[in-house]
């Protein structure tokens, strides 16, 4: 598999890889296959019409880890990719996707993944999604993912969604089902800057007794940024849910946060929250009193918060 | 070692012009241990937060070892060798303690380092270390913490508005431990604005404000009967005296 320097650094930057990942993984470059390794338990195939791929994890599968990046870096691409991952009962998997942009070009580049996650019962999965983008060209950075996950009873999910910077576009729409005793965690970071828009919109529907679902995003709006946080949780049954938006606001940006909730059962247990403010006077006053600059401040409070 | 000179502190509000601080002339020696004493409103606050840079002057000059620091930032200040401790300690969302010791200390602090000062400010490291400044602190814990990161600093001047604030009984029989214990081995001076007698009994120098200047200043045995005597302290409620009690 060859990669080059702009393609390793971006794959650096989604998936904390510095080389080739071990484990299964799918490594697509430029709208094309780069790499693929298959386990005894994870099996990666391409779906006959070439449009993406399906990921098998056979059920017990334990501790193990599939990597599916991608990187483009060539200006002017635009591709949409759907990827079904099918997780195998009672399973304990980390799933690390992420889409690396660099454009250098003027024309612009896309990538619109569409992921869709069949959770059988019991099974645990970590999945991690980062976005990245860089270079200098006047050509946008576009992403547009769409994940959508089905989970068995007592299935468990945990979703890290992480876009920091350098991405002018987004829409990220997710949704969730969860039948009896599921869980879905959400923990979204994300800073915009420059003239960029992200917008996120999820909606969780927990269908079954004992569903929990805990979405939450925190994110810094800097330059002329614009950001929305869409989060709608759909109580059916005797089930708790929580979502929150955390927002800090900086320079000309704006943020709408739209947090809902819908209680269709007596028993369902719903909170929202959200706050949006600036970084307070007195935080910046307090790292200063430790001999860091307004400027060095300002970074440590917001890198601590995206952290 | 710090030099006020003819400094006043005036602001503006609904009634008119007041002044907060008027034409006070402090100087605090090398090593000393000062604390800064009087009424609530006699400008204890205001003037701690002039020496750090939190606020500027109207008038007067204040000097460091010799510099002249009126004109100087906040950054300024901390990197020429002060540091401030907060009366109401600040909250961080996402930053540990560890993360504050270390921008304190200006250095990768080991976690046994930064273990050190949370010990001498009474928290058990293991326990804090990795907890973030957030709102899950309570106000001793933060409190303490705030101190710990003065004492990472180590600098030459160490200011602390207001220590026993916030603080329960309990915490604060260890704090007038880690005070005494700093007075007796930080190389530098000690700037304490506190109204707690138990603080006042271990200062080298007591300074009395009143109405913004100063009223009195000399030895703890000069100063306290004084105090004591004061109408600020020794009168009694007037509801009371009414009452025949």
């Amino acid at each position: 598999m060859a990669l080059d320097e702009i393609q390793l650094r971006l794959l650096q930057e989604i998936a904390d890889l510095h080389t080739v990942p071990e484990g299964a993984y799918n490594i697509r470059s430029n709208s094309a296959l780069a790499g693929r390794n298959t386990t005894a338990n994870i099996d990666i195939v391409s779906k006959p019409d070439g449009t993406g791929i399906d990921i098998h994890i056979k059920p017990g599968t334990k501790k193990e880890s599939v990597h599916i990046p991608v990187v483009l870096s060539e200006s002017g691409l635009k591709e949409t990719v759907y990827n079904d991952f099918y997780i195998g009962e009672d399973s304990d998997v980390v799933i690390v996707a992420g889409c690396g942009i660099h454009n250098c070009g003027v024309q612009d580049s896309e990538h619109d993944g569409v992921h869709r996650f069949f959770v059988g019962k019991n099974a645990k999965i970590k999945y991690v999604e980062k976005h990245y983008g860089e270079g200098d060209g006047t050509g946008k950075r576009i992403l547009n993912p769409v994940t959508e996950v089905t989970m068995e009873e007592g299935s468990a999910m945990e979703m890290e969604m992480v876009q920091i910077k350098g991405v002018d576009s987004t829409v990220r729409t997710t949704k969730a089902t969860l039948a009896a005793g599921a869980s879905l965690v959400v923990r979204e970071r994300l800073m915009t800057h420059g003239t960029q828009r992200a917008e996120s919109i999820y909606t969780t529907d927990l269908n079954g007794d004992g569903a929990r679902a805990d979405v939450v995003s925190r994110s810094v709006a800097k330059d002329q940024s614009y950001q929305r946080f869409d989060s709608r949780i759909t109580g059916n049954a005797a089930c708790t849910g929580h979502t929150e938006c955390d927002a800090i606001i900086m320079d000309d940006a704006r943020i709408l946060a739209v947090p809902q909730l819908e209680a269709n059962n007596i028993d369902a247990a719903l909170i929202h929250e959200a706050a949006i403010g600036k970084i307070a006077g007195e935080q910046i006053i307090k790292l200063m009193t430790l001999g860091l600059t307004e400027q060095e401040a300002e970074e440590q409070i917001v890198n601590g918060f995206l952290k | 070692m710090l030099e006020i000179k003819n400094l006043s502190f005036d602001v503006t509000d609904d009634k008119g012009q007041k002044q907060i601080i008027q034409n006070l002339n402090l100087s605090v020696d090398e090593g000393k241990f000062v604390v800064i004493t009087g009424p609530n409103g006699s400008g204890k606050s205001t003037l701690a937060k002039l020496i750090a840079g939190i606020e500027k002057p109207s008038g007067g000059q204040i000097f460091f070892d010799g510099k002249d620091i009126t004109g100087c930032s906040i950054t300024d200040r901390a990197n020429l060798g002060i540091s401030f401790a907060l009366q109401q300690p600040v909250r961080f969302k996402g930053i540990t303690v560890l993360d504050l010791l270390r921008l304190a200390a200006k250095k990768r602090l080991t976690v046994g380092e930064a273990c050190n000062y949370l010990a001498e400010v009474g928290l058990c490291a293991k326990d804090y270390v990795n907890r973030e400044v957030n709102a899950s602190l309570s106000g001793g814990e933060l409190k303490r913490i705030e101190i710990a990161t003065v004492l990472a600093r180590g600098t030459r001047l160490s200011i602390f508005d207001e220590p026993e604030a916030g603080i329960d009984l309990w915490s604060f029989q260890s704090l007038i431990k880690v005070f005494r214990h700093m007075r007796d081995t930080i190389h530098g001076s000690i700037l304490i604005i506190s109204h707690q007698e138990r603080i006042l009994d271990i200062a080298d120098e007591i300074v009395v404000l009143a109405e913004g200047g100063i009223r009195s200043r000399g030895t703890k045995e000069e100063i306290m009967p004084e105090l004591m005597r004061s109408a600020d302290v020794a009168r009694s409620c007037s509801k009371i005296e009414e009452g025949g009690l």
